[in-house]
């Protein structure tokens, strides 16, 4: 499996580290109900298909990229620079 | 026809021509008692010992596929008890036990053999933690011996004891742990069930649930609606999807996880051996080849296979653990798809809708796991209520703080 980053072109995904889905977004820990902390840290949607995910290009260009990548073929469909940082921002 | 040495005598002399299938392949009836989800290793153990144990037969299993087409048949076939953690000791020894009494139980031969399990240790930080999962385990009632080197060394004389970048320091031995036929599981428990009435039902697969004011009323399957009073997901791998047809989400990420096997050999190696400093582990088959596996991929995936990057990890620690493998060719490889949950424990427990059970979560141990696995969801099927070995395996875990995590590595299922 190879992904394409942005910045450092098609690289062997054994250059990668693979954080998850990048759905979840992390609740203000000073505000947040137990429920929604729960949600955020356990509960995945776990899809077989198309699926959104974080991973972290430590041998290239240390930037987190944002994959869309099915789950059941491993076929990549985009990969973009991730927006946000991933933790300590509110949702 | 009961199994045994005459019967075998009998079908000798008679050229082997009244040997009948070993279960009927039923068409699903209109309704049943319980409906098992998933023809695997766990749900037709579930469907026997529901029979065998609680006198509930109107069951049926269905299965997408064939019986034992999913983890059961893509696993490493290994058995052993040697945990940590309260909530998961007294499960294991349980299901250790009814591994060595099981051929009796069943009639038939799934060729249970208690070779050893013995997981290596490289230093003295993991000599200690070995030394201490070996008492839990002896204060539980289980089996356990820590080696020193020599010791290690008069079992196994082969691996690299001085020269690796992780010298063997020693290992920690359970006597008991060992290798069963995983083909034989599935076939043997299906067999017995079938015998008492259970219908095994295949090519069904489930397309939705059926749920009418919080409760479970039946399935949809792709050969007709199938009414049940109580419905059990036994689906490691797709529990996700199944929960999503009750408007559930888990705590579990699914994973593919691939396993090796070698040319045939002769007998070169008599036990089953964990490499302490990698993911390793390799055992021999009856027939010869050398059976091996190692670490998941890492990201999430429904795809019955792998990539190269694991294949080549698993084969570097195999080189530093054993580096006379090297002339030796790898014959296939396959990979199955895992529930990895968030903490690596598994979850036999009731669900929020009525009538629906749900058994999953079982990351790297579901087939050590089979008769204990079956015999606890049996268990909480028939009476609605734990049994007392599986009560720590709760859904709701997750969120009240009680997880059971083995590994120490919190939240993030591709690192248990």
């Amino acid at each position: 499996m190879r992904i394409t980053c942005p910045h450092c072109g098609a690289r062997d995904v054994q250059e990668f580290t693979y954080l998850g889905d990048a759905s979840p977004s992390r609740p203000d820990g000073l505000e947040a109900t137990e429920a929604a902390m729960f949600d955020y840290v356990y509960q995945r949607e776990n899809p077989a298909g198309r699926h959104r995910e974080l991973w972290y290009h430590g041998a290239g260009c240390h930037a987190w990229l944002t994959v869309t990548r099915d789950t059941r073929t491993h076929a990549i469909e985009a990969v973009e620079p991730t927006k946000r940082p991933k933790a300590g921002t509110a949702a | 026809m009961r199994y045994s040495i005459f019967s075998l005598a009998a079908q000798t002399l008679a050229g082997h021509r009244g040997w009948k299938p070993a279960w009927r392949d039923a068409a699903p009836k209109a309704e049943y008692d319980v409906l098992i989800i998933g023809g695997g290793g766990h749900g037709l153990a579930t469907a026997h010992y529901l029979a065998s144990r609680h006198g509930i037969t109107n069951v049926a299993v269905i299965e997408k596929g064939y019986i034992g087409s999913g983890n059961v048949g893509r696993n490493t076939t290994i058995i052993r008890s040697n945990y940590l953690l309260p909530g998961n000791t007294p499960f294991y020894e349980h299901s250790l036990k009814l591994w060595e009494g099981l051929e009796q139980d069943i009639n038939y031969n799934a060729m249970v053999s208690q070779r050893g399990v013995l997981n290596l240790y490289h230093s003295d930080a993991q000599r200690d933690a070995y030394a201490r999962r070996g008492n839990a385990m002896r204060l539980a009632g289980v089996d356990a011996d820590l080696l020193d080197r020599e010791q290690v060394r008069a079992m196994v004389p082969f691996l690299n004891y001085e020269t690796g970048r992780f010298p063997i320091q020693g290992g920690l031995l359970q006597k008991r742990g060992g290798s069963v036929r995983h083909d034989a599981v599935a076939w043997g428990y299906a067999r017995a069930a079938d015998q008492r009435g259970v219908d095994i039902v295949q090519n069904c697969e489930v397309t939705g649930l059926t749920i009418a004011n919080g409760r479970i009323t039946g399935v949809e399957t792709s050969r007709g609606p199938i009414r049940a009073k109580k419905v059990a997901l036994a689906v490691a791998g797709n529990s996700s999807r199944l929960a999503a047809m009750a408007g559930m989400r888990l705590p579990i990420e699914t994973h593919v996880l691939q396993a090796f096997v070698s040319e045939g050999l002769k007998p070169v190696i008599d036990n089953v051996v964990t490499y302490g400093a990698g993911h390793f582990y390799i055992s021999q088959s009856d027939k010869g080849g050398l059976v091996f596996g190692g670490d998941i991929d890492g990201y999430n995936s429904y795809a019955q296979r792998g990539n190269l990057p694991v294949i080549e990890d698993v084969m570097e620690s195999a080189m530093g653990l054993w580096p006379g493998l090297g002339r030796i060719r790898m014959l296939r490889h396959w990979g199955g798809v895992m529930d990895m949950s968030m903490d690596g424990s598994p979850i036999i427990d009731h669900t929020p809708v009525d009538g629906l059970y749900l058994n999953a979560g079982w990351c790297y141990g579901g087939f050590k796991a089979t008769p204990a696995s079956g015999f606890c969801f049996a268990h909480l099927i028939a009476r609605d209520e734990p049994h007392p070995v599986a009560t720590a395996f709760r859904l709701d875990r997750f969120a009240t703080g009680r997880v059971i995590d083995e590994k120490g590595a919190g939240a993030q299922p591709n690192l248990h």
